[in-house]
């Protein structure tokens, strides 16, 4: 599940054994050479295996049996009774309006934070890549965001975007904008919504395109400005093609990451109209479906069925995006 | 890497949980033990509570004074925020047999369905001596079937109508408080026909005459006996006449700009106390010191209370002792103490938790109390008179919780989503069939 930028080594080659000692006894060459083998051959496993051990522990196990528990009708309190109903769950899912509202939910939030979010994130690394004085500060400040938590951070957004006292319907009335209703109108909760996902990762996605960037060889740049490229034409004929790679990863964990929305919209709400994503539903996404069935209807068998759903769509998002990325691929 | 993990966490850790609560029942089932955090150790007794919202025993003081008066004995008690929170922890340590408390809080819209399914895992408080001094309703509350009790009665939640004097003057309503009861003695239909006219006569329409419609729809039913499950534990909200005219009242008063379309206790009706964008809400005792904090010391005085149309009961909990605890023994020594009627006056007094001992209620501590906040309304008279009006027979339902908060969801849609009645009635409905079915 779990996507690893890093390539790993090539294995220990560089503190093998050459194998030159020149030892008389065959017998102990041979359990030498065993013992070699094994060494070659089997501890990169070991060195591997923890990891697979904890995955299979925690994200395997959890998966099967969460699968397991869907297929039947459970209880939070009586988990002990459990009653098989096969796919009735998933039957029941299907046609149930709320999951096709959150899934609708789901998407179009995650287009309104995904979007604008990776698009200010390019700007952002491309102005943090000129020579700047106190660059190191700049880019700690475009971190900042994301090392607070999602919790101050939805609460504090919640804070200005109230309907009655908050700042920002305060400033909209300055410039005679009537006061919005952030919470109950939808497209107005949504974007508020966003607006927090927006301001969190920003920073963090303009990190990794300025990593990226500055794997550019300058000479490019000399080269397009010789030829008399803009900055913006630089900007697009050279900066972009050359982080191509980094824009496909940071769109790939967006798109993770805004299909498990769930932190910002539930504290955005508070109480039981965060739980329910509104009181008309609009801005509930997969997340605080499955949050809603699992721990305040306390259907254990319906949450589990959510969990696999958004699995499931998350597998789907998934091929769908190498499959652009081929066709892009083949493109250039 | 770090960042989709964070978000992949939400779905793992739901699916952990679940996970690892089975494997708890199972691993845990046969193990005996279990525990529950205390214990006797040196000559000294532990005893954990896990409590909820403000209880006020460890808030007051309460605790410190009895590990003062009993040397050997320690508490450590937890106390969670929100109630929603609290509850699904103890829901998922009952089910696991592991992290529970040797005392834990009961909320009153849980106490059926904990009676009704986990009764085993409770000590039956029925024979405690010195647990005689209850009011009779609120002790069949935590009855089982077979006649155990699994909890002893903390507060209850009478309720009046909180209103502001300043406000109903500029609106040339009277402001004396036995003037104010009379504008809407005995029905909750003239406490609505009241703000029509605080409408009309308010000038400017910045003022609300209450905050939420949902506080409205609460009083109303709270009032009897049965709300939405009959006595066989049968949901019968959507025939129930007092469900019907309650909504249709609350509808009426959402519908003709009577409310601050606020939610209780969620953002925005704090900042609406303090800036006075409402004239009353209907208050259960508990919620005077909510109000009184919120809306600071620049409204003290402003605001008095009223007898409610019709007596009702908003809210109240209960402590109960865990079957698994090893300190059973003193844990419930603790629970009567707490719950004894010297404590519950003390409690009401330092921050208004209504007594639910009959004992208490006589006593000139309640009796004789007044709020300095509240333009010095004689409180304990007012919820006194109230708290007998409350019917003695209160049927609750496993759901109970949870299905007023749909209510209440239900009517803001009127309110704020400026749906018809009748929609926001399906909705609700289909919204009660998903969550009690």
């Amino acid at each position: 599940m779990a996507i690893s930028t890093s390539t790993p080594p090539d294995g220990p080659s560089g503190t093998m054994p050459t194998g030159t000692d020149p030892d008389p006894d065959g017998d102990l060459l041979r359990r030498r050479t065993l013992l070699h083998r094994l060494d070659v051959g089997g501890a990169p496993y070991a060195f591997i295996a923890p990891f697979f051990v904890v995955f299979a522990a925690f994200s395997l196990y959890p998966l099967i049996y969460t699968w397991w528990i869907s297929l039947h009708r459970v209880e939070l309190s009586t988990l002990n009774l459990m009653e098989w109903v096969g796919f009735d769950n998933y039957t029941a899912l299907w046609n149930d309006e709320r999951f096709w509202n959150a899934l609708l939910n789901t998407f179009t939030i995650g287009v309104l934070s995904t979007v604008p979010q990776l698009m200010m994130a390019l700007g952002l690394a491309h102005l943090l890549n000129y020579q700047l004085r106190g660059s190191t500060f700049f880019r700690v400040a475009a971190l900042t965001p994301y090392a607070t938590s999602v919790g101050a951070a939805a609460l504090v957004f919640t804070m200005l975007f109230e309907r009655d006292f908050g700042m920002i319907n305060w400033m909209l009335n300055l410039v005679g904008v009537d006061n919005i209703d952030w919470e109950n109108n939808k497209w107005a909760a949504q974007t508020a919504i966003s607006t927090i996902v927006i301001w969190r990762w920003t920073g963090y996605n303009a990190l990794l395109y300025l990593a990226a960037m500055q794997a550019i060889p300058r000479d490019r740049y000399e080269a397009a400005a010789i030829d008399g490229a803009s900055r913006w034409q630089q900007f697009l004929k050279v900066t972009v093609p050359g982080i191509r790679s980094t824009i496909v990863f940071t769109i790939v964990l967006s798109t993770i990451g805004a299909t498990q929305l769930f932190g910002e919209p539930l504290i955005f709400g508070q109480g039981p109209n965060g739980i329910t994503g509104g009181a008309d539903n609009q801005y509930q996404t997969l997340g605080l479906l499955l949050y809603e069935e699992g721990w305040k209807n306390y259907q254990m068998g319906r949450a589990a069925t959510v969990a696999w759903a958004m699995f499931l769509l998350l597998i789907v998002v998934f091929v769908v995006q190498q499959v652009v990325r081929r066709v892009l691929a083949r493109r250039t | 890497m770090v960042r989709q993990k964070l978000r992949i966490r939400t779905r793992a850790v739901a699916a952990v949980s679940v996970v690892s609560a089975l494997g708890l029942v199972v691993g845990c089932g046969s193990g005996g033990s279990g525990g529950t955090g205390g214990g006797k150790k040196d000559g000294k007794v532990t005893i954990t509570m896990g409590l909820f919202g403000v209880m006020g025993f460890k808030e007051t003081g309460l605790l410190d004074k009895y590990m003062k008066e009993h040397p050997d004995v320690v508490i450590k008690a937890d106390v969670a925020g929100d109630e929603q929170t609290y509850y699904t922890a103890l829901q998922t340590h009952l089910a696991a047999g592991s992290g529970l408390k040797d005392i834990q809080g009961i909320e009153i819209g849980r106490a059926k369905e904990l009676s009704d399914t986990q009764k085993d895992n409770f000590v039956d408080l029925a024979g405690v001596a010195g647990t005689d001094h209850f009011l009779p309703w609120k002790q069949s509350q935590v009855t089982t079937t077979d006649k155990k009790v699994i909890g002893l009665g903390t507060d209850i939640g009478p309720m009046a109508v909180c209103y502001r004097k300043d406000l109903f003057e500029q609106a040339g309503l009277p402001t004396d408080r036995e003037e104010v009861a009379k504008l809407w003695e005995g029905d909750w239909t003239k406490y609505v026909d009241a703000g029509v006219e605080f409408k009309q006569k308010s000038k400017g329409d910045k003022v609300a005459f209450m905050d939420s419609s949902s506080g409205l729809f609460n009083a109303m039913i709270y009032g009897h006996s049965q709300q939405f499950y009959d006595k066989r534990g049968e949901l019968i909200y959507a025939s129930n006449p007092v469900v019907k005219d309650a909504w249709k009242l609350a509808s009426k008063a959402a519908t003709s700009g009577l409310t601050a379309k606020l939610r209780q206790f969620q953002p925005g009706w704090d900042p609406g106390l303090a800036n006075s964008t409402f004239a009353t809400t209907v208050c259960p005792a508990w919620m005077l010191a909510h109000i009184s904090e919120k809306a600071g010391p620049a409204n003290k005085g402003k605001w008095d209370v009223a007898k409610a149309p019709q007596g009702a009961n908003w809210g109240g909990s209960f402590l109960g002792v865990m079957e698994k605890s090893p300190v059973k023994k003193e844990a419930q020594e603790l629970v009567a103490w707490l719950t004894s009627p010297e404590q519950q006056a003390y409690l009401f007094k330092k921050i208004g938790n209504f007594p639910s001992s009959k004992t208490a209620l006589a006593m000139p501590d309640v009796v004789d109390a007044k709020s300095d906040y509240f333009s010095g309304a004689p409180i304990g008279q007012i919820f006194g008179a109230a708290a007998k009006e409350i019917p003695d027979e209160q049927v609750l339902g496993r759901k109970d919780g949870t299905i007023k908060d749909i209510f209440s969801q239900g009517l803001s849609l009127i309110e704020s989503q400026n749906k018809s009645p009748d929609d926001a009635w399906k909705t609700t409905d289909q919204r009660i069939k998903k969550a009690a079915g």
